[in-house]
């Protein structure tokens, strides 16, 4: 049986067309369309209720010790009120989600994982505390909206006070109001454009949505479902897991080895990605010169030779465009190789090409 | 839901259009169009191909979803509708006006639904 997120109400008013993902119940889409609901986000703005995600928060002396060892990026020189995309793995270095950290302080720190993962992930880090720390599974208190776009600044403006909005990407200001209801405001996003991420109490966030379609409105703001998040993320390079990372593949192989930081000291999957350091196959952008668009999953070929599989694959909205994430055997991941998927039976062509797909330098503009 | 009553259906959600004893156009129905949603691809047959009936002649494609089209007649490809292939969002604004394929020589028709049947098709599906 699926739960409703505090803005089931807002999604059906708002005529959400409601599908089950991850024990949620949630609008793959609204009205406008997929399309439509993507171009809001690239050129005016978008909200998303994004309450399925899971929050958890570490507590106690020795929770900053926890997290360096739960995950493969560097958080020690993380500032209170910054924010960190990485990852954690298991031994043998494959990953079991990524997620962002939230630094409140050495002693409080939140971690944001996906929902699709979220019993597991509480269970993998409960199983691997140790000294002074206190782990609570706080999801089910708290909701999440996301405002993305161009416009989401002006729009944020109208419900709170200027000193509240976080200046640079991926920081936060850990307790605010937004439009009276307090909050956690957030400089950051799965879409690739400028925008927020607001945590708040269950019972604030029809308030906040509601507030923010009424201030949006003059801007061209969108209710946006879960089609358009992830053709967002996908056009702006963004990973998903389960598809550009799972847990047969490393942070390596996935092109993540930024969020990888071995000289840190001991983590949990160190020795492994120490000896896979320099992986024979990596995630590559392809772009469908065919006609066709490549999905999840389909093989890849250089002629007769399989040589990887799709990650992800979709008709990017921005672009215009058939695009695809795809895990190739080296040398096959140079930009420019000539490669085909077999999509469903027929061979689509298509060209290694440089990732993000997209990129717009304001999502991280200071301000 | 719209559903012509100049037009024969099939349950996969395809309309008929009987041109004459040996010809028909088909396309995709308004109810179709709709759950599938934004149209981005349209993979069709090319003239003097063969088509048969109960196999899919092409595709359609959704920003997230992938679909048959099906055909309910044997037959040989007479014309295809060049303009949907570079522009597929013609058939969700006008999914009646938009035909896909013509098909002539025709040699069987299989399952092929009258407007009223079609409508309790959606009613059964709503």
């Amino acid at each position: 049986m699926e739960l409703k997120t505090p803005l089931y109400d807002c999604h059906v008013a708002a005529k959400g067309k409601i599908v089950p993902f991850a024990g949620y119940l949630l609008p793959v889409q609204y009205e406008a369309g997929v399309i439509a609901e993507h171009m809001a986000v690239r050129q005016k703005a978008g909200i998303f209720d994004v309450s399925h995600m899971a929050e958890i928060t570490l507590k106690g002396k020795d929770a900053m010790a926890n997290v360096q060892n739960i995950v493969t990026s560097d958080c020690s020189k993380l500032k209170d009120g910054h924010v960190k995309y990485t990852t954690m793995c298991y031994d043998n270095g494959t990953v079991v989600d990524d997620l962002l950290v939230y630094k409140v302080s050495d002693e409080s720190i939140l971690l944001v994982v996906n929902a699709a993962n979220h019993h597991k992930d509480v269970e993998w880090i409960k199983d691997h505390l140790t000294g002074d720390v206190v782990m609570e599974d706080i999801s089910d208190n708290v909701a999440q909206i996301a405002l993305q776009g161009p416009c989401s600044l002006d729009i944020m403006k109208k419900l709170t006070d200027e000193k509240n909005i976080p200046s640079k990407y991926y920081t936060f200001t850990e307790k605010c109001l937004v439009a009276g209801e307090e909050c956690l405001l957030s400089r950051t996003g799965y879409t690739g454009e400028f925008g927020f991420e607001i945590y708040c109490g269950n019972d604030s966030a029809p308030v906040i949505w509601n507030a923010l379609m009424e201030a949006g409105k003059e801007y061209g703001l969108l209710p946006c479902g879960l089609g358009c998040r992830d053709t967002l993320r996908f056009e702006a390079g963004m990973p998903l897991y389960g598809h550009e990372m799972d847990d047969t593949i490393t942070p390596y192989e996935a092109g993540l080895g930024f969020a990888v930081k071995l000289e840190k000291g001991d983590f949990i999957g160190k020795k492994a990605l120490e000896e896979k350091s320099k992986p024979t196959r990596t995630c590559i952008g392809l772009k469908m010169t065919g006609r066709g668009i490549a999905r999840e999953h389909q093989d890849v070929y250089d002629g007769d030779k399989k040589i990887g599989f799709t990650a992800s694959g979709s008709h990017c909205p921005y672009l215009n465009g058939a695009y695809a994430t795809a895990i190739l055997e080296m040398p096959y991941t140079a930009l420019g190789t000539k490669v085909e998927v077999d999509v469903r039976g027929r061979r689509v062509a298509a060209e290694v090409v440089k990732t993000p797909f997209y990129v717009n330098p304001d999502q991280r503009k200071k301000l | 839901m719209n559903v012509p009553s100049n037009l024969m259906y099939t349950k996969t959600h395809e309309w008929v259009e009987i041109i004459d004893e040996k010809t028909v156009r088909t396309g995709l129905t308004a109810y179709a169009a709709e759950n599938l949603g934004d149209l981005v691809f349209i993979n069709l047959p090319e003239v003097g191909d063969s088509v048969t009936n109960g196999e899919a002649l092409g595709d359609v494609e959704s920003v997230k979803a992938v679909s048959d089209f099906m055909s309910y007649v044997t037959g040989e490809v007479t014309a295809v509708n060049e303009q949907i292939l570079d522009e597929p969002g013609t058939v969700n604004g006008d999914p009646f006006g938009t035909w896909f394929v013509e098909i002539g020589n025709v040699t069987e028709k299989g399952e092929l639904l009258t407007p009223e049947e079609y409508e309790k098709v959606l009613a059964e599906e709503a």
